[in-house]
């Protein structure tokens, strides 16, 4: 009775499927114009603008900062008037640290709150995922942070530095001061496994060698090994890729095991100021990282942006790179918008190419055959404070080549 | 309840057996085909007139959680065994899809993009290329978690392992399947995972038609599974597996080896998570090990505890309604929604232990025969809640 009974449900259930397929019976037209994309809506006398960072998760941590700067950007520019005669209105989704969620919400911020531009992902993980999204819809994204190049996407402007402004100004550097044998330690992901492709590479061509290769899984602490083959290798320096809360784990176990800044000096590409802070400047003082912006880079364009974070913020609240990228990327994004006196997609990637802003960084210009921006590299070194300040920087802003077409050594890796 | 030791003769004979409840068969038939119909009308009528585009993309999302539940229903709350691991099997299928998809993405002869940039490969890895052929690939969605759970079931069950050592096993099977993925950067795209999916055997995913197509595919699989489960839910192997959940030293005595029993429930719930890791690729068009580690893994659990785990439909509604809660509440309140989404399960667990299926039985309570069949709960279980 019951094997029947199920059979006849089945049966069923499966003619209901087969029946479905038919009725659905998907196009297969390979025409592009089929998906025109979605038009922002900007009737009003407001546009909307998406946010899309990781409010929760282990992502948060970092990403909230880079919200409060691109809602304190949002702010200044709303106070001297907005954009084109309207005000900006942000409308915030958490990603979650999710990869899929940020798909999901970048699909929402676009068809349903119909945004004329989105601000935000931080790993390269949660950019893949929504990369998609914003070329089947034909909308901007405003990717913030240093990445480790190797994309290019009509929809995307990239405002933190691709490799060839952060890791190999870096490189340079320990080049310079005669480091001769390099160890790699990073967090196991894309960004940390690319750049130390890249190293490896620039490392060969310029007669340094590299002692040892080392990935610790994402939040992991546990580097008692790890530091002891760093140590034993005797390396004149390490490249460190470690992502989050590893640093604190990886400093503690460096110090403890008598490494210092003067006998094995560490360059850092994702130690920031809001980082120090929470690692403890204690285990930080004397080392090396490698970005494009610090609290302390002189000009008035940063004096104000720190003064106005902190004002908003809080005295204690320190400004880093990421968070400076994207308070630029919203105000760049005024210009285009206002070059091409239009909200449409195509219109402002069109007036892209050759905008400047004086951003607190200095002067940067976007490019807009990559959709990069060209920027100044910056060595720093933490001091007692906390702070980092800048011992080398490569004089003038430095055109992004995410591809290293221009770097003889890069070839076989794109 | 029927007897245990029911002769296979009269299962399968048409006419109802003496032994069956004063209620009737064929009240419980009608009642499944009409709740078989109510919920085929919901998914395909009133879903796809409701919702737009983006949000009937959500409910594909959801519904692929949901096949996850029905899987993780069979295997916990009938068969007792917690599996906190499914997010492995949800991967196998889900990988499996997407390395077809990313190969038919990039034609014949040609290497998906990711491995080009980050693998530096000259040619496409031994491993991936029987996934051109979609007569491998699409089996292998299914067939793959089987054979997986298949070996481990194999290994645990014989050995007795129950429990919360089960559970542990399960789990750190998730986290060395992540951590295999993401060391393999090259051929398997890392943490990004097989991202920038564009079509769907020949149809193209950005096609608002075909994403919509893509859903009633996801919704008539979905009503297929339950109809499946209903099936080994009510057949004898069904008693068989619920009195291995209750008393596994009884069965064993009675001649059965309880190993068996378990090793099926475990078998067909991973090859349920496999089928909707494959359909999840479609319909989101990413796959990655953000999405079948730990975390994920109890998540999946964490639907079908709020649903009701012994029931039939309370995984599917449990699943579905997380799902929904964390879009609605993330969209609403993007701050303070994780907060909302832990005070929401924690409600549930305290004042409903058996699920939300179980507020029908509350609504009912002393009235037990007349519930709907997909409602019923075992006796067993019915203690445990109240």
């Amino acid at each position: 009775m019951t094997l029947f009974r199920g059979r006849r449900i089945l049966a069923g259930a499966m003619t209901l499927v087969a029946a479905a397929a038919l009725a659905a019976c998907g196009s297969k037209t390979t025409d592009q114009n089929t998906s025109a994309g979605v038009t922002a809506d900007v009737s009003g006398d407001t546009v909307k603008v998406g946010l899309l960072n990781s409010l929760s998760g282990t992502m948060a941590i970092s990403e909230v900062t880079v919200r409060d700067s691109i809602m304190l950007a949002i702010e200044e520019i709303n106070a001297a008037g907005g954009v084109l005669g309207k005000k900006i209105q942000p409308v915030g989704e958490d990603g979650a640290s999710d990869w899929p969620t940020f798909a999901e919400k970048a699909e929402k911020l676009i068809r349903e709150d119909r945004v004329a531009a989105v601000f935000g992902c931080w790993t390269s993980a949660s950019r893949k995922a929504v990369k998609p999204v914003f070329e089947k819809n034909k909308a901007l994204l405003f990717y913030p942070v240093q990445y480790e190049g190797l994309e290019q996407s009509p929809y995307i402007f990239y405002t933190g530095a691709t490799t060839n402004q952060q890791i190999v100004p870096g490189l340079d550097y320990l080049k310079a001061q005669g480091a001769k044998s390099l160890y790699l330690v990073g967090s196991d992901y894309v960004f940390p496994r690319t750049a130390n492709k890249i190293i490896k590479a620039y490392a060969e061509a310029n007669g340094m060698k590299v002692l040892g290769e080392d990935y610790a899984p994402l939040g992991s602490t546990e580097f008692g090994t790890i530091t002891n083959k760093v140590k034993s290798s005797g390396a004149d320096a390490v490249f460190n890729t470690l992502n989050g809360d590893s640093n604190v784990a990886f400093f503690k176990e460096y110090k403890s095991a008598g490494l210092t800044a003067t006998s094995m000096p560490v360059v850092s590409v994702s130690i920031a100021e809001e980082e120090v802070k929470s690692i403890g400047t204690q285990y930080l003082e004397g080392q090396l990282t490698a970005w494009n912006y610090y609290q302390t880079t002189p000009g008035a364009a940063n004096e104000k942006f720190v003064a106005a974070y902190k004002a908003k913020y809080g005295a204690d609240k320190p400004t880093s790179d990421p968070m400076e990228a994207a308070y630029v990327s919203v105000y760049l994004w005024k210009a285009m918008v206002e070059k091409a006196g239009a909200f449409d997609v195509e219109k402002v990637r069109q007036a892209s190419d050759g905008i400047t802003f004086e951003a607190p960084e200095g002067l940067v210009t976007v490019d807009g055959a990559t959709q990069h921006i060209a920027k100044t590299a910056r060595v720093g070194k933490v001091g007692a404070d906390g702070l980092i300040t800048e011992v080398w920087n490569s004089g003038a802003p430095i055109t992004p080549d995410p591809y290293l077409k221009s770097y003889p050594w890069a070839g076989g890796l794109s | 309840m029927t007897t245990v030791a029911r002769d296979p003769v009269t299962a399968a004979d048409p006419t109802p057996p003496a032994a069956k409840p004063a209620a009737g068969p064929s009240r419980h038939r009608f009642r499944a085909v009409a709740g078989f119909a109510f919920g085929a009308a919901l998914l395909f009528a009133v879903a796809p007139l409701l919702l737009s585009d983006f949000r009937l993309s959500l409910l594909a999302k959801y519904l692929c959680v949901a096949m996850v539940a029905i899987g993780i229903g069979l295997a916990w709350g009938r068969g007792g065994m917690l599996a906190l691991g499914q997010g492995v099997f949800f991967g196998l299928g889900g990988y499996a899809m997407a390395m077809h998809l990313k190969l038919a993405d990039a034609g014949p002869g040609n290497m998906p993009d990711f491995m080009l940039l980050y693998g530096q490969l000259d040619e496409l890895p031994l491993w991936w290329r029987p996934f051109a052929s979609p007569w491998f690939a699409l089996p292998a969605t299914v067939l793959l978690p089987m054979a997986v759970a298949f070996v481990l079931g194999s290994l645990v069950f014989r050995r007795r392992v129950r429990g919360a050592y089960f559970a542990i096993l399960s789990q750190a099977l998730a986290a060395a399947m992540v951590i295999l993925l993401i060391g393999q950067q090259g051929t398997t795209g890392g943490t990004n995972g097989l991202t920038d999916i564009q079509g769907f055997f020949g149809y193209d995913l950005d096609d608002p038609v075909n994403q919509r197509m893509v859903y009633f595919i996801i919704a008539g699989t979905l009503l297929a599974l339950l109809a499946l489960t209903r099936h080994l839910m009510q057949s004898r192997y069904g008693e068989l597996l619920v009195a291995v959940r209750d008393g596994e030293e009884r069965v064993r005595f009675l001649g059965y080896d309880p190993a068996t029993v378990k090793l099926v429930a475990y078998v067909v719930a991973a090859g349920m998570a496999g089928l909707a890791g494959a359909l999840f690729v479609p319909a989101v068009g990413i796959i990655s090990p953000a999405m079948i580690g730990i975390v994920p893994s109890i998540e999946f659990v964490i639907g079908v505890a709020i649903g009701g785990r012994a029931t039939l439909l309370g995984p599917v509604l449990g699943a579905v309604a997380v799902a929904w809660a964390r879009t609605a509440l993330s969209e609403r309140f993007p701050g303070t929604w994780t907060y909302l989404q832990g005070l929401l399960f924690v409600v549930v667990v305290a004042f409903l232990p058996g699920g939300l299926a179980s507020l029908v039985g509350l609504l009912r309570r002393g009235d037990g025969e007349r519930r709907p069949g997909w409602l019923r709960r075992s006796r067993r279980t019915e203690a445990e809640a109240s």
